[in-house]
């Protein structure tokens, strides 16, 4: 196995392996809730919350879960941590949650936390998972700005809720469904394009 | 509660709000396994199947178990439990009642665990026909409705996308955009065909 730096750990998740561009994962919530920038960094901190969490704590305790039944365990640990953001959020951020709605609780089933936990931190000592799970989150995360950046500024004409034109006449096609999967196909083809190029 | 609500429900959730193409539940099987009609159609099935189950099975849990003894906060870590032990426990079923359907079905009931829109389909019959801890009149029957019509909106756009990808792989698609790309610009337009429902008052 090839040894990667640790900060070559951290940076993969930003560009080279991102989760949303590159290797397409995790796109229920990416799609649902990037209606506004609010919302996108909002999930994008959530997930990340519990990318974190769970993955340190799966690699610590990498060597006492049995083979055979890692993959429930590694849902135990995920979903405590997705119950653990679900509550603070409607404690201290009541708007959010609110408009985040059901996708809170389904971080659990994003295939990121999932892939990350039984690719990487079952397999990784928890220096290198944390590393490993910030980048990807943060990758998640910038992804997902991108992305709601694009929908809110087309679709509503606003940025943070901050109008930027008045006279701009804002297409709402671009918040409702097709919108967002318009906008992350023409990404990926865009990204996939640059790629080719610079090899 | 009278029939029509019913016939509402299944029309909201196979059409207005279909769970992939208006709530994108379920997206990642439904670019990875559209390439061709047989297969999506068998995930389809099983997926139906999965969700109607699961509502059934969660709605008995939540009202039953969490309610009760006050534990609604345990709703996620409880469903995605009983989800994941119900497919390991059809797909031992199915394997030794039926190998021929296992055949067809195996590998697919494998994959619904994660699938998003079984837990989303939870989550919401929960959200939905649960007010203020009590459930609505009705709520299991709507709860069964929910679940299915989840299932058979995903096997829909299942089979529509798979057959517009079996043409369009005699089509010259630009290199970049191939495969993961133009599967997300038919959606966005399948999508807005789909919007065009949105306007029905039921």
């Amino acid at each position: 196995m090839e040894k990667t730096g640790l900060f070559g750990e951290f940076v993969k998740g930003l560009w080279k392996e991102n989760p949303t561009f590159r290797i397409v994962l995790g796109l229920c919530p990416t799609l649902a809730v990037s209606t506004s920038v609010n919302n996108g960094i909002g999930m994008g901190v959530a997930a990340t919350f519990v990318l974190v969490g769970a993955n340190i704590f799966i690699s610590l305790v990498r060597n006492v879960i049995p083979e055979k039944v890692r993959i429930p365990c590694f849902v135990v640990v995920i979903a405590t941590f997705v119950t653990i953001v679900e509550l603070a959020m409607k404690a201290y951020a009541p708007l959010l949650s609110r408009s985040l709605g059901i996708y809170v609780p389904l971080i659990v089933v994003n295939c990121i936390v999932l892939g990350r936990a039984e690719a990487f931190s079952s397999k990784h000592p928890p220096i290198r998972s944390i590393l490993d799970s910030l980048g990807m989150g943060l990758g998640f995360t910038w992804a997902l700005v991108v992305i709601s950046f694009i929908r809110e500024s087309l679709g509503n004409g606003t940025v943070l809720g901050f109008y930027i034109n008045r006279s701009f006449e804002p297409a709402l096609f671009m918040i409702l469904a097709p919108g967002a999967l318009l906008t992350i196909g023409i990404l990926i083809g865009a990204i996939n394009y640059f790629m080719s190029k610079r090899r | 509660m009278d029939l029509s609500a019913y016939i509402a429900i299944i029309i909201s959730t196979v059409f207005i709000n279909n769970f992939i193409l208006s709530r994108f539940l379920g997206l990642c099987p439904f670019i990875g396994v559209s390439k061709h009609t047989g297969p999506a159609i068998s995930m389809g099935i099983a997926v139906t199947f999965v969700t109607t189950m699961a509502s059934i099975i969660t709605w008995l849990l939540y009202k039953f178990v969490l309610l009760p003894y006050n534990l609604q906060y345990l709703r996620t870590l409880s469903f995605i439990l009983v989800i994941a032990a119900f497919v390991q426990f059809a797909e031992i079923i199915i394997q030794k009642k039926s190998p021929a359907l296992y055949r067809t079905l195996g590998i697919y009931l494998a994959l619904i665990t994660t699938n998003c829109a079984v837990f989303g389909v939870a989550i919401l019959n929960t959200d939905m026909f649960f007010i203020n801890n009590k459930a609505v009149a009705g709520s299991f029957f709507m709860s069964v409705l929910q679940g299915f019509g989840a299932g058979a909106g995903f096997t829909l756009a299942m089979f529509l996308m798979s057959g517009i990808r079996e043409r369009l792989e005699f089509s010259d698609v630009p290199k970049c955009f191939k495969d993961a790309p133009v599967t997300f610009i038919i959606a966005s337009l399948m999508s807005l065909a789909f919007l065009g429902f949105s306007g029905f008052k039921i």
